[in-house]
């Protein structure tokens, strides 16, 4: 063969809409070298079910079920997120218990989602044993929530004034059982399989690093932006519900493994977190008071006065965040949902923009954001 | 790779195989009964001695059959070669099959246990026969070539890779002289086989037209021909240390050939194994084992068929039976390695125990306690072979994959260096102790 014809070549590669490393129907376009990445551009949009025009459809009450579906690996803070705000614009007083119940399905939730984050997250990686170790104890966190509402994904459990259905002794026991059971996991199963294996390491720390700035800047939220070193969470920043009067830290990377705000780092915030769920389930069921559990009339129908509010909470994945537009009838006349994922995904061509990725690295920073892409997509 | 190389590796495996026919055809007059010889002497027993009862059905026939095949035995025709051939390749493949359906159902059943799952449980008591369905699934699967494919590469290259995995259990013994064939260049032969693999790899990737695919194949090409070379090297060493290219005479010189008194040929124990031969060569056993992962495309070396980067690797396009090849071809390569490792490292057929391997050995030996002697052989050599297999296993459920440059920083910064310090170690423990091992019980290489 003539040597002189030989030659190297671009390529341009499209990395999705269905493909295992994604994590749901998002696309990647990348320009490689080789292995390298030299550019991507991120294509959104497969997914989206025009959540916010819906909403202009539907009574206060109905939109509920809707916001399950944006992030449906923690749809409980979404129910509580929109209902928050619903609460806020017309002035509804939400029961003692009520909140109470919130944190804890709120923080169970939390621990479910982020059990699949760190399973995924493994299998983006190639270890395929902690996804199956994930998905264990985060059956027992869904068999618990089949309990209380019935469901095991789309909850509408935490409603415009209150919760669906009362929390049982029974079930209160099943979640002191799961915390005793699911605390030493943490560290004596997934940190010894995952957090501190060598490869693992190797593979996450110094890559698709987000320094604290640009985070800000992009609007990350969530264990994607504390990853980064920054404290920053709305349960103790700007308590809502019953949240200021648990103790818990807010666990923020520190760059132990590489440099501050790499993938290891914002992986290693989830775990933490998960450890601080518990410890808030715990204070939660300790203290949990006597008495109703909605409000009954609020329940039924909500009318709330002309007026604006945007009132939002700490998803597993950020800030959730739900303005509505109220014109005096008991349909919203707009409601904006900020997902967090979405802003947190914006980053991603940054990233690949400012620092030498590889293909492999790529399926890393993906999976370190933790996006769902029904919140994407809306 | 160059076509050089190619030349010249055809030129060896040719000229592997010219001696392949004339030491067996050799042996076979000596009445010696090693390797596919242990089918001809078979054959030609059955031939010459077997009268089949006239209570059979076609008795009369079957027996004219017969009669008129012995004397083209008696007279040394072609026939009980070629037939002993046919039986040793059938032998070979069958186990490669069998072998393949068991190991992927003890994968499925391993990484179940290790998971906290029970794996297949419904096809077959405890899902044994799970494999054995999936395979007819496979093979009553539509095959699809890609429109824009190169289909004459597309659909030999499955081939090629499972005919150079076959290829390389030629000289791979199974127990005491159950091979199909001791070629004298076997080590070599095993090593440079394996290219062809990597060939076939090359051209599956690059006519599936598909990027994903080119990925895989672009990664499984430079891993292998990389890792090819601390494999080498551990090759080169132990070949050294014994004298011999022969994977019969590797494994018999780990039985303590030169201990031999009292007319039993061999009197080892387990400190006669190359792993204990010298300081050097445990490390070089376990750059052979990591290596031979990555040349294996086994987990944390699963770069090429990485699921969650290339969703399948070079194999995407393929279904059916071609992509049952492949994945059959992987899962012989799996078996293969790690009976090398057990050849040139873990005594072989040896169980270490000079009692239990004695036996069948002396001049004292029966037919009862030969056979046995056999049986045990071959138990002992499958146990440790199935035994490296389940670590390869363990590990691909435990690690997490690495990533392409560390694949390579791997192989060439640490392997290398570390399996040619031990290379050069060796070499000078050999000159310095004169062929003695680190217990004093060497073999004297004349």
């Amino acid at each position: 063969m003539n040597e002189a014809k030989i030659r190297t070549e671009e390529m341009l590669l499209n990395m999705g809409p269905q493909h295992p490393s994604t994590h749901g129907v998002f696309r990647v376009v990348v320009r490689t070298d080789g292995e390298l990445v030299l550019e991507s551009e991120s294509h959104i949009g497969y997914l989206h079910r025009c959540f916010e025009k819906c909403a202009e459809g539907n009574n206060y009450l109905q939109v509920v079920p809707y916001t399950d579906r944006m992030d449906y690996l923690c749809a409980m803070m979404n129910n509580w997120g929109y209902a928050a705000a619903v609460e806020k614009l017309a002035g509804i007083e939400v029961p003692e218990r009520a909140e109470y119940i919130r944190v804890i399905v709120a923080e169970l939730n939390r621990v479910a989602s982020h059990l699949l984050a760190f399973g995924t997250y493994g299998l983006d990686i190639g270890a395929i044993t902690p996804f199956l170790y994930a998905f264990r104890d985060r059956e027992r966190i869904l068999k618990i929530f089949e309990k209380l509402c019935g469901q095991r994904l789309n909850y509408s459990y935490v409603r415009v004034g209150g919760v669906t259905f009362d929390m049982t002794d029974e079930i209160l026991a099943d979640i002191e059982a799961f915390c005793d059971y699911f605390d030493p996991k943490i560290i004596d199963e997934y940190d010894n399989l995952l957090s501190y294996n060598g490869i693992f390491i190797s593979r996450t720390a110094n890559v698709g690093v987000i320094p604290a700035e640009l985070a800000i800047s992009y609007g990350v939220t969530g264990p994607s932006l504390r990853g980064s070193g920054v404290q920053r969470d709305l349960r103790r920043d700007a308590p809502y519900g019953i949240y200021d009067r648990l103790e818990f830290d807010v666990p923020v990377g520190s760059g132990e493994m590489g440099q501050l705000g790499d993938c290891w780092d914002r992986y290693m915030v989830r775990m933490r977190e998960m450890r601080q769920s518990i410890r808030l389930v715990r204070q939660a069921v300790k203290d949990i008071p006597e008495g109703p559990f909605c409000d009954k009339k609020a329940y039924r129908a909500v009318k709330p006065k002309a007026g604006e509010v945007y009132k939002r909470v700490e998803g597993a994945r950020g800030e959730v965040g739900f303005y509505i537009v109220s014109d005096g009838t008991n349909i919203p006349y707009r409601v904006k949902a900020r997902a967090p994922s979405f802003c947190n995904i914006s980053i991603l061509d940054k990233l690949t923009s400012i620092s030498n990725v590889m293909i492999a690295d790529l399926v890393a920073i993906i999976g370190s954001l933790d996006i769902v892409l029904g919140e994407v997509d809306r | 790779m160059n076509l050089c190389f190619f030349t010249s590796f055809f030129a060896q495996a040719g000229n592997g195989l010219g001696e392949y026919a004339g030491t067996y055809s050799a042996k076979w007059d000596a009445g010696a009964y090693e390797g596919g010889l242990f089918f001809a002497g078979l054959l030609k027993w059955l031939l010459l001695a077997t009268e089949v009862p006239s209570s059979v059905p076609l008795a009369g026939t079957l027996n004219g059959v017969l009669g008129s095949l012995a004397p083209l035995v008696s007279d040394g025709s072609i026939f009980p070669e070629l037939g002993a051939l046919l039986i040793t390749i059938g032998v070979v493949f069958g186990f490669v099959n069998v072998f393949a359906i068991g190991a992927v159902w003890s994968e499925r059943k391993v990484s179940a246990h290790m998971q906290c799952r029970l794996g297949p449980m419904e096809v077959g008591p405890h899902g044994l026969l799970q494999t054995v369905a999936d395979g007819l699934k496979l093979l009553t699967k539509e095959d699809i070539i890609p429109r824009l494919a190169d289909k004459p590469l597309f659909a030999l290259a499955p081939a090629i890779v499972f005919a150079g995995v076959l290829m390389r259990f030629v000289p791979l013994p199974f127990g005491d002289k159950l091979i199909a064939s001791d070629l004298d260049l076997g080590l070599f032969f095993v090593a440079a086989v394996g290219a062809v693999e990597v060939l076939g790899v090359i051209m599956a990737g690059w006519a599936s037209n598909n990027k994903w695919s080119l990925f895989g194949t672009i990664r499984t090409a430079t891993q292998m021909v990389s890792y090819e070379i601390p494999i080498g090297i551990a090759f080169v060493t132990v070949i050294l240390c014994c004298g011999s290219f022969s994977l019969m005479e590797i494994v018999n010189q780990q039985g303590g050939s030169l201990a031999a008194t009292d007319g039993y040929p061999y009197q080892g124990w387990i400190w006669h194994w190359h792993l204990f031969r010298n300081p050097f060569m445990p490390i070089l056993a376990i750059v052979y084992f990591i290596a031979s992962l990555a040349e294996c495309k086994r987990a944390p070396f699963d770069l090429p068929e990485a699921e969650s980067e290339l969703v399948s690797g070079f194999h995407t396009e393929y279904t059916g039976m071609r992509f049952a090849l492949f994945f059959l071809a992987e899962y012989a390569a799996m078996y293969l390695v790690a009976a090398v490792a057990v050849v040139i490292f873990l005594g072989g057929w040896w169980s270490g125990i000079y009692p239990l391997d004695a036996l069948g050995m002396g001049p004292d030996a029966t037919i009862y306690t030969k056979t046995l002697g056999l049986l045990i052989k071959l138990g002992v050599f499958l146990s440790k072979a199935f035994a490296l297999v389940f670590v390869q296993m363990w590990i691909r459920w435990t690690l997490p994959r690495i990533r392409l440059d560390q694949m390579m920083y791997v192989c060439w910064k640490v392997l290398l260096p570390i399996s040619l310090v031990c290379f050069v170690g060796s070499c000078l423990w050999e000159l310095a102790s004169g062929g003695a091992s680190v217990f004093g019980f060497g073999i004297v290489v004349e």
